[in-house]
């Protein structure tokens, strides 16, 4: 499986870096964006802001990462270059 | 367990399930005995003993003079193992002791470590980790020095390795010694030493192996030691059954008793302020997000700076060098996270409660409103202010306690709870087991992360390339005792208070190594050159401004405090790296083919 042409290695870092650059948006609106808002999220019925610092990011962090981590699996498989 | 090796790392549920249950066994024990009248010192002093030994004992029993034993624990430890020694390396005592508390005492600001120190992860997995356990080194500054070839840049990652986990190191060294003095009822300064010597215990012998077991037997008493008192209170006092999800009920609670108590209304009086000292009144709400510019501009910068920190510190780093596997090193960030947040998602909810312990009158714990002599004779209130973590100022003279009467340090939100919810002695010896095993098992890291830059960077690959394993590891662990003997002395000085030199480190980190590290995977243009004008830049960049801000009086720019040098010294060290890479020579075909080669999981690793 090791051995590859180097055409596939070319694919295989082009998707790499999508993936990876589709992580890093999601990445930068837990940890920025929502926050810039912090204010509007507060409501009447809901600790809005307290909720997304507090719990929200942190959660959405550790689901982002074994996402990521199961997609570039699966793109490392496509290509022939996984261990 | 050294004759068990073979069937060890098969075995390692079986192994720490066994001590799990041997743990909670043990804390039944303490609790039998503190019903049948065994004074609470000696509970104390059984628990740290109880839980030091151990870790002591795992440390002696993972000894080894293989290298590769030695630096990267062998390259087999599964993804959820390290996931759980990676949680115990990272939460330090700050994490433990100091978090609830600040979340409690600085209220929404605060909050941005919590997303700073998940978030960092991220950049963790996707950017750096799985490409540096590609390549195979066995310290951080063997990728930038292999990389980017030569001695001066393998010096200058060194030189800023040493400096951020220096100042990481001496905190916990602190922490260490704060909760064995506290639990062994011994001066600070002995502590101290009685900390440094069972961190070293666990790592001398066996380096990094011995620092992941230990570490993954720490993390099992340090999340127990988290979790079980703020169930227990939750439960306790009516809020609910799971405190994570009932923590929301309540911070809408806590909105009406800050409108009751004046809360931001009643500041302390300057007098009451100057006899208080360091300790702090409650001066914040506990959901004012950030309205104006400039509030959300230092949530973003302080996240920033924290989430690059962890993605370049390198007693983290090194934590994912020891899977077996790129795929298991990317799964392994993903485990270590999923047990951090276990910590973390709990301590927003314990500030609440102990909030609502504090202020609800309808609660028997409740303090403020109460009269000076009632709260005064408090049992809990006693012990805390002969130690000088709280003190009751009436500066109206009217004989009640008011929110601005009240002073404490903000570690009494962890360290006092079991006392103030009234729960049994037994969970305050818990709870100094878990803070003391948060301390050891980061300052573990950071020692060992420090002395292998040293023995493998600086001795064998600069001085004496030619020295044997053997000379080798003999010069890592005399560099381990040297290193830890100074961060001991440094501690003992008093000279750090825990979470300003914590927040130091990540932006010395940051400033220094971040940039170098990421473009040397993500860009194959960067070369020498621009690595050094990076790091050497950054870091003199970020500690001048440091320097300026916190010790020579100049105001910040745009509100960049000493929390957040790295906001200065981040740009300073991309910019620099990117035009001096572009000035310079692109790097020889050699090194961009080994770039390339870390970009696949597949194949051999680089060097090795």
């Amino acid at each position: 499986m090791s051995k590859s042409s180097s055409g596939d290695r070319e694919l295989h870092w082009q998707k790499t870096k999508t993936l990876t650059y589709v992580t890093l948006i999601i990445w930068y609106f837990f940890s920025f964006e929502i926050h810039l808002w912090g204010d509007a999220l507060n409501t009447a019925g809901f600790p809005g802001a307290y909720y997304m610092a507090g719990q929200g990011s942190q959660v959405a962090f550790a689901l982002l990462v074994f996402w990521f981590a199961s997609r570039q699996d699966k793109i490392d498989h496509e290509h022939g270059l996984a261990e | 367990m050294l004759k068990l090796e073979g069937g060890f790392i098969q075995n390692l549920g079986r192994v720490y399930g066994l001590y799990t249950l041997g743990f909670l066994g043990f804390v039944i024990l303490m609790a039998i005995l503190e019903a049948a009248g065994v004074p609470n010192t000696i509970i104390g002093w059984l628990f740290v003993a109880f839980t030091v030994v151990i870790y002591a004992l795992i440390g002696v029993l993972s000894r080894t003079m293989d290298s590769g034993q030695y630096y990267v624990a062998g390259r087999e430890v599964p993804a959820v193992f390290n996931g759980m020694a990676t949680a115990a390396d990272w939460m330090s005592g700050a994490s433990f002791i100091a978090m609830a508390g600040g979340i409690y005492l600085k209220g929404y600001p605060y909050m941005a470590f919590l997303v700073g120190w998940t978030g960092g992860y991220v950049l963790v997995a996707s950017l750096i980790a799985p490409f540096l356990r590609k390549f195979g080194c066995y310290t951080v500054p063997d990728f930038i020095g292999t990389r980017y070839g030569g001695n001066l840049a393998r010096l200058c990652a060194v030189i800023i390795l040493v400096v951020a986990s220096f100042t990481y190191v001496t905190a916990q060294i602190t922490g260490t010694g704060i909760v064995a003095s506290r639990a062994l009822q011994i001066p600070f300064e002995l502590g101290v030493w009685i900390g440094l010597a069972g961190i070293l215990f666990c790592s001398m012998l066996g380096g990094m192996r011995a620092v992941t077991w230990t570490q993954v037997a720490q993390y099992i008493v340090l999340i127990i030691a988290y979790l079980i008192p703020v169930f227990w209170m939750s439960n306790k006092l009516g809020y609910g059954l799971i405190p994570h999800f009932a923590q929301f009920d309540a911070v809408s609670r806590v909105q009406e008793l800050e409108a009751l108590h004046g809360v931001k209304a009643l500041m302390p009086t300057a007098e009451a302020q100057a006899e208080a000292g360091s300790l702090a009144a409650l001066k914040v709400g506990i959901n004012d997000a950030s309205s104006t510019p400039m509030a959300k501009w230092k949530f973003y910068t302080l996240v920033l700076c924290m989430m690059a920190g962890t993605a370049s510190l390198p007693h983290v780093l090194m934590r994912y060098f020891t899977t077996a596997s790129v795929k298991a090193a990317r799964q392994s960030v993903g485990y270590s996270l999923l047990f951090i947040c276990l910590l973390y998602l709990t301590a927003p909810a314990l500030a609440t409660f102990t909030k609502l312990s504090l202020l609800d009158p309808n609660v028997a714990t409740s303090i403020i409103g109460k009269s000076v002599s009632e709260v005064s004779n408090l049992e809990w209130i006693q012990k805390w202010s002969s130690v000088n973590f709280l003190k009751i100022i009436d500066s109206n003279g009217d004989g009640l306690v008011q929110i601005n009467e009240f002073f404490m340090k903000g570690d009494i939100v962890v360290l006092a709870t079991p006392e103030m919810a009234g729960l049994p002695y037994v969970i305050s010896g818990l709870v100094a087991a878990g803070g003391l095993a948060a301390a050891m098992s980061t300052a573990d890291g950071l020692l060992l992360a420090i002395a292998n830059a040293l023995s493998h960077d600086l001795y064998y690959k600069i001085i004496d390339p030619k020295a044997d394993t053997k000379t080798r590891l003999i010069v890592a662990r005399v560099l381990l005792l040297v290193v830890g003997a100074a961060g001991a002395f440094v501690a003992s000085m008093g000279l750090t208070s825990i979470l300003g030199a914590v927040a130091w480190a990540f932006c010395f980190a940051n400033s220094g190594l971040f940039f170098p590290l990421v473009l040397g995977v993500w860009w194959k243009r960067a070369n020498r050159a621009g690595a050094i004008a990076g790091m050497v830049g950054g870091f003199l960049a970020g500690t001048i401004y440091l320097y300026q801000v916190q010790f020579n009086g100049m105001t910040p720019w745009l509100g960049l405090d000493g929390l957040r040098f790295g906001m200065i010294g981040m740009p300073v060290s991309l910019i620099l790296m990117i035009v001096v890479s572009l000035m310079t020579e692109e790097p020889d075909a050699e090194t961009q083919k080994m770039v390339e080669e870390i970009r696949v999981p597949s194949g051999k690793s680089v060097v090795e």
